[in-house]
């Protein structure tokens, strides 16, 4: 059970995040539920890197060799990256929509339809 | 010049980014340098990208290692016999898709020259469209899985900016929200399934998984996952709600390039079905799942086109429709080829249908979608009831709209007969009924594109519009070399079929090809 | 954001502006011995901004920090990286090759597998890839917010 437990608290975290997406009405927090599903997609690539009593994957002065696999750290590095471009593009687009429609309430936000 | 040609494969993503990251500089030196400089990049991208091509159909597939020393130190002698930098794997399906990009990619960038003109904020619109040019050749490209991921959302945000570049009351950012918010979604599922690949096996190469996969239940959730993203990511029918919003509201030389966008997602997905999974998942079920997704893009895609009143949404959802086509092609052959009661050439020919109908679709759809841009651009309006009588002074644009219109109707002299001729011999052979759809589908497609062509060009010559004149030398430019391929590729399908697509048919169903290139024969 | 802070407060955010950006420096600098590099030490450092933009006035922090300066950190960045990437190619190398990797001289001599004691001049062209992601992370950022910022000003002034 103890094995398991980041994976579990992986699959809690892109829940929740599905669930903001999915049922908030406001823009804000749909943009909030895919920042908490990137950010259990980031602890879910450096769990599976995980191995019992190791260390650091760091070279300057360790103590043992016994390490953390370091790739998937440097895939998740790359997420996070992306991750803050996304962002900050889905929220210049919401002060845009904003500024022209004067809600963020997304059932009003549909100028584009059928 | 020895060295320029060796690292090709490099140069493909160098020179865009290269040019994307130097234009912000030189737009400080004026307009007609900055023209000039993107110009010059895009032509060499263009060459670089057929001149890879080229290499590859003659002499088979290319492999390329970024940061070692020598190009035949790809695996190296300490690894145990595995590649462990990032490669490019670039066999004759990637060449095909190559082909597509460099010239759709050369097209539109004549195109925005002249369009751009007259508009405000040109170095922003023109650094992104270098990086969605380069996300899009490193998407076809890789050979590696991490990579493509990377590359897809380089692509995926440029092309949400660039949809809503022209903020146009904010509708245009309301769809690239849209776009930008889907794409994440995809991005992070892919993600999800690269993770639990990587976790047994140890390895990101697509060569090196596919040698040592073995169908746990993790790699049917990866696969699940795989599909639902790129299926997402190329408008298939649940979750196409982006597609005509996105390509209604863009600029009209961006969205011919965000169709060859999603049609790098579609190779992605035909790669992860038949060579990262290769020989393992069933056929059968699969080819069905992608059969049926097919039918209903089709379906659904062409219904809603019918009584759309802007003429870029029309056309969007003409876009989905086509994929749709694709997706069937593909399917029945993916079905086919491992039925025993129908012989090998029937899958192949409609794999090859499926194939070729991806880099016709992408021809005659960018050339309607360069029309399209050029009445938005003279005549300020894209609703069809308040259009009218305009052959009687673009007769350049009415002449490549009839092209393009009977081209995606699949009518004789052009190249969308070609594919869509193949795909209903081969899926008649198949199942009838999904033929008769497919074909039922096709009259309805000419009969919106009837509808559509005599709004706009056909009747008197309405007051407003009295001094509309032809559109710029460039954009008739562009058009043109497109137009000129729909007709060419109608006339002689079976060279083009032979050179270019069959290639790419074979290499798709050979994975043992694929990985045997990467790891040296083992 | 048409208001300055408090006293206390804008004087302890130009008190630690400058503990910021040196350590920011740091871990970009350090990147290949220590957990850091590139994004890291540059978001960092465009923290340090974004502290001074949000104790002082826009206008104030305009008056010292244009937008183009800024913009011109983030294009420097990027032609310096893409740039050490080319530059393998005439050499006969790969894209992306580590060609100063061993090279005497400031560059030092290559580490071999291994736990050492890091040391700061070895590891050829991956600190200067560092160096060119920080100063463009930095500008990066700090345009974000800077933009952003200033869409709040003019919704404000709209009202």
């Amino acid at each position: 059970m103890i094995d398991n437990l980041p994976f579990l608290v992986v699959a809690g975290t892109i829940m929740i995040g599905l669930y903001a997406i999915l049922m908030k009405k406001d823009l804000i927090k749909m943009i909030m539920g895919i920042s908490l599903v990137e950010s259990g997609v980031n602890l879910f690539l450096i769990a599976l890197g995980y191995r019992w009593d190791s260390i650091a994957p760091i070279f300057t002065g360790a103590p043992s060799l016994a390490m953390v696999m370091p790739t998937v750290q440097a895939l998740t590095l790359t997420s996070i990256v992306i991750g803050v471009a996304t962002l900050a593009l889905l929220l210049s687009l919401v002060m845009v929509i904003y500024r022209y429609y004067h809600t963020t309430d997304v059932r009003k936000v549909t100028k584009l339809q059928g | 010049m020895d060295i320029l040609l060796s690292n090709l494969p490099g140069l493909l993503i160098a020179i865009p980014l290269l040019g994307a990251f130097i234009t912000p500089i030189l737009s400080r030196a004026g307009d007609s340098i900055r023209t000039t400089w993107i110009l010059i990049i895009t032509t060499l991208t263009s060459l670089c990208g057929l001149l890879v091509a080229s290499r590859v159909l003659e002499s088979g597939p290319l492999v390329y290692a970024f940061g070692v020393d020598a190009l035949s130190h790809v695996i190296p002698p300490d690894s145990g016999g595995i590649p462990i930098r990032i490669i490019f794997t670039i066999d004759p399906a990637s060449a095909f898709m190559l082909i597509i990009a460099s010239i759709v990619g050369f097209c539109i960038t004549l195109y925005s020259i002249s369009s751009m003109e007259k508009l405000s904020g040109k170095d922003g619109f023109y650094t992104l469209l270098l990086l969605l040019i380069a996300g899009v050749y490193g998407m076809i490209a890789t050979g590696d899985l991490f990579n493509f991921f990377v590359f897809l959302e380089i692509s995926s945000l440029a092309g949400a900016a660039l949809v809503a570049y022209r903020i146009d009351k904010g509708v245009a950012a309301e769809a690239g929200l849209k776009y930008a918010a889907l794409s994440t979604l995809g991005g992070m599922l892919f993600l999800v399934g690269i993770g639990l690949l990587y976790a047994q096996y140890n390895s990101l190469n697509m060569a090196v998984i596919a040698d040592r996969m073995q169908l746990t239940s993790l790699d049917i959730i990866a696969f699940v996952l795989f599909f639902t993203a790129l299926a997402m990511k190329c408008g298939a029918v649940p979750m196409h709600f982006w597609t005509p919003d996105s390509y209604a509201m863009a600029p009209s030389a961006i969205t011919a390039f965000l169709v060859v966008s999603s049609q790098a997602s579609l190779y992605a997905l035909f790669r992860v079905c038949f060579t990262l999974y290769g020989g393992q998942i069933n056929p059968l079920t699969v080819g069905w799942i992608i059969i049926i997704l097919g039918v209903l893009s089709m379906f659904v895609g062409v219904t809603m086109a019918i009584p759309q009143k802007d003429v870029k949404r029309l056309m969007a959802y003409h876009a989905v429709s086509q994929t749709g086509y694709m997706l069937l092609g593909v399917g029945v052959g993916l079905a086919a080829l491992s039925s025993t009661c129908l012989s090998q050439s029937v899958g192949m020919m409609a794999l090859k249908g499926g194939l070729f109908h991806i880099m016709n679709h992408a021809l005659y759809k960018g050339l309607l979608f360069l029309t399209a841009g050029v009445i938005m651009y003279r005549c300020g309006t894209r609703n069809l009831n308040q259009l009218g009588g305009l052959g009687h002074s673009m007769k350049w644009t009415m002449v490549f709209f009839m092209i393009g219109s009977l081209a995606i109707a699949g009518i004789p002299p052009f190249n969308g007969f070609a594919s869509k001729l193949l795909i209903y011999e081969s899926t008649f052979l198949f199942n009838p009924i999904l033929a008769v759809i497919a074909m039922v589908v096709s009259i309805l497609t000419l009969a919106s594109f009837v509808k559509v062509f005599h709004s706009m060009f056909m009747g008197p010559v309405l007051p407003e519009y009295q001094d509309v004149k032809e559109a710029p030398m460039p954009m008739l430019i562009a058009m043109g070399i497109l137009a000129c391929l729909v007709v060419l590729f109608g006339l002689f399908p079976q060279q083009v079929v032979d050179m270019l697509v069959a290639p790419a048919a074979s290499a798709l169903v050979d994975y043992h090809g694929y990985i045997s290139a990467v790891l040296g024969g083992a | 954001m048409s208001d300055s802070m408090s006293k206390l407060i804008r004087t302890t955010a130009d008190v630690m502006f400058l503990f910021i950006t040196v350590f920011g420096l740091y871990v970009v600098l350090h990147g290949h011995l220590t957990p850091g590099g590139g994004f890291q030490g540059g978001a960092v450092i465009a923290t340090g901004f974004i502290l001074l933009i949000v104790a002082y006035r826009l206008d104030d922090f305009l008056a010292w920090f244009k937008k183009s300066t800024f913009q011109s950190c983030e294009t420097t960045g990027l032609v310096v990286f893409i740039g050490t990437a080319l530059a393998a190619i005439p050499l006969g190398y790969l894209f992306f090759m580590n060609f100063l990797n061993g090279a005497e001289g400031l560059f030092g001599q290559a580490v071999s597998y291994g736990i050492n004691p890091g040391v700061l001049n070895t590891a050829g062209t991956i600190p200067i890839m560092n160096i060119a992601v920080g100063i463009e992370v930095l500008g990066g950022l700090s345009i974000i917010i800077l933009y952003m910022t200033s869409g709040i000003r003019s919704r404000e002034e709209g009202e």
